[in-house]
């Protein structure tokens, strides 16, 4: 009896000291008002609704594709900063340090999660963007998040493109040559696109192989050293970072626009 | 003036700001104009940042030797790795073809036996004169121009490009006759 009223005073004690209380803030919700406050206080718990419609929770009808998406953006960003420590952007080491990392390095699944990870992202952003065309939950008030969503879409494509050029095997060094020669056929500003043969002072093309925008991709005529390093700092800095605020973008309009949409 | 009173307190006396409205909204201009312009500026430059002046790239136009160097009826590939080019000798001169496939750009390999071009992406062949006869190649392989030097040696000039679909095989600098 007298153990459980010390044992009670210890927990009341722990529970009203200001560190508890600083950090906490609030007591146990009882009821919903306070349940309310306790998620709309937290930032972490805020990102979510306070409190959702049935159907938001029905796997039937989100797919949960769009959690998933940011799930694995979300293991990408870790895997992908632990691979950091080990990979080496240069023509040199890249490619024996993937090998390393592959069968050296403690947990080499972690390249594998990383792989495998940034392919099923791909694969649910599509199915997310199918999912939400399907339920028809694009239309307004949406319509503006359909085109945050196509670009966060086309920024999932440019990831995956250019953590495929970093392995610097054959099948990375074409697969890019290949894929950044379609930049030359654009319009303008592809030395092979047209109009790009307009953009000229009398003689002298403005717009050639060392001044065109596959020029700016590669950081130099071909797929080489420059290449690789400028395709890293855009896959690990660059990308992440603008992706990072069309997502925060996306997730906000969500909420505005009225939370999840309903069946149709 | 107007015979509105306005409150001495509220005022900042000791700036001797006599800002009015008209005033304050044309300086608010040439800020946003400034702040435009140094942001305009910023972002030009960062493309720029993009474009690097030195690259460290093999050399555009380089020297590969004496024309007598160069064995007829055969194809000389000592420059592919390098420069990107295979330099060819015939009975009447010598052309530098280009080692990127017309198709979507990888690098084909001569293959001496089969006296072909052919390309391990998808599968491009192509005649010793660069013209394509199998596979997805919409053309042939572009010609460089070659010339000779004043130390008698040959240089070639890869900013020069002649396409055999426009007729430019015709230019005098896309053939050293020898």
């Amino acid at each position: 009896m007298a153990e459980k009223e010390k044992k009670e005073s210890l927990l009341s004690r722990l529970g009203e000291s200001q560190v508890w209380k600083s950090i906490i803030r609030s007591g146990v919700p009882r009821n919903r008002r306070q349940r309310m406050y306790a998620v709309l206080g937290n930032v972490f718990l805020h990102l979510h609704p306070a409190r959702l419609p049935k159907h938001a929770v029905k796997i039937g009808y989100t797919w949960c594709m769009g959690g998933l998406s940011f799930f694995l953006f979300v293991v990408l960003t870790i895997t992908g900063i632990l691979l950091m420590f080990y990979y080496r952007p240069t023509v040199e080491y890249a490619y024996t340090d993937i090998i390393d990392l592959t069968e050296q390095v403690p947990l080499g699944i972690m390249r594998e999660l990383h792989r495998w990870g940034a392919h099923a992202m791909v694969l649910t952003v599509w199915l997310h963007m199918l999912r939400v065309f399907m339920t028809g939950s694009y239309k307004p008030p949406r319509e503006f998040n359909w085109g945050v969503g196509v670009l966060l879409m086309t920024i999932t494509l440019f990831l995956s493109f250019t953590g495929y050029l970093l392995p610097w095997d054959q099948l990375a060094i074409w697969a890019v040559t290949v894929g950044t020669n379609m930049a030359r056929a654009h319009p303008f500003i592809g030395h092979e696109g047209p109009g790009a043969s307009l953009l000229a002072i009398g003689d002298i093309n403005l717009v050639h192989m060392g001044s065109d925008v596959r020029f700016a991709l590669l950081g130099g005529r071909f797929v080489g050293e420059a290449t690789l390093l400028r395709f890293y700092v855009l896959h690990c800095i660059a990308v992440p970072f603008i992706a990072m605020i069309f997502m925060a973008v996306h997730f906000w309009r969500i909420r505005k626009d009225g939370g999840i949409s309903g069946p149709l | 003036m107007s015979n509105k009173v306005i409150p001495k307190a509220s005022i900042n006396t000791d700036s001797g700001n006599d800002l009015d409205r008209k005033g304050f909204l044309g300086w608010l201009s040439v800020g946003w104009l400034a702040f435009a312009g140094a942001t305009g500026g910023f972002f030009t430059l960062m493309i720029r940042f993009l474009f690097p002046n030195v690259l460290f790239e093999p050399p555009q136009s380089f020297k590969i030797g004496y024309p007598d160097d160069f064995t007829i009826g055969k194809v000389d590939t000592r420059f592919k790795k390098k420069y990107a080019v295979w330099v060819v000798r015939n009975d009447e001169g010598i052309y530098a073809l280009s080692t990127v496939c017309t198709h979507l750009g990888c690098t084909p390999n001569w293959l001496e036996v089969e006296q072909k071009y052919k390309c391990p992406c998808h599968g491009s062949g192509f005649r010793k004169t660069g013209v394509n006869f199998e596979g997805p190649a919409p053309r042939p392989l572009e010609r460089h121009s070659v010339s000779l030097a004043s130390d008698g040696q040959i240089i070639v000039d890869k900013t020069m490009r002649f396409k055999w679909e426009k007729g430019e095989w015709e230019i005098e600098e896309s053939f050293l006759k020898i």
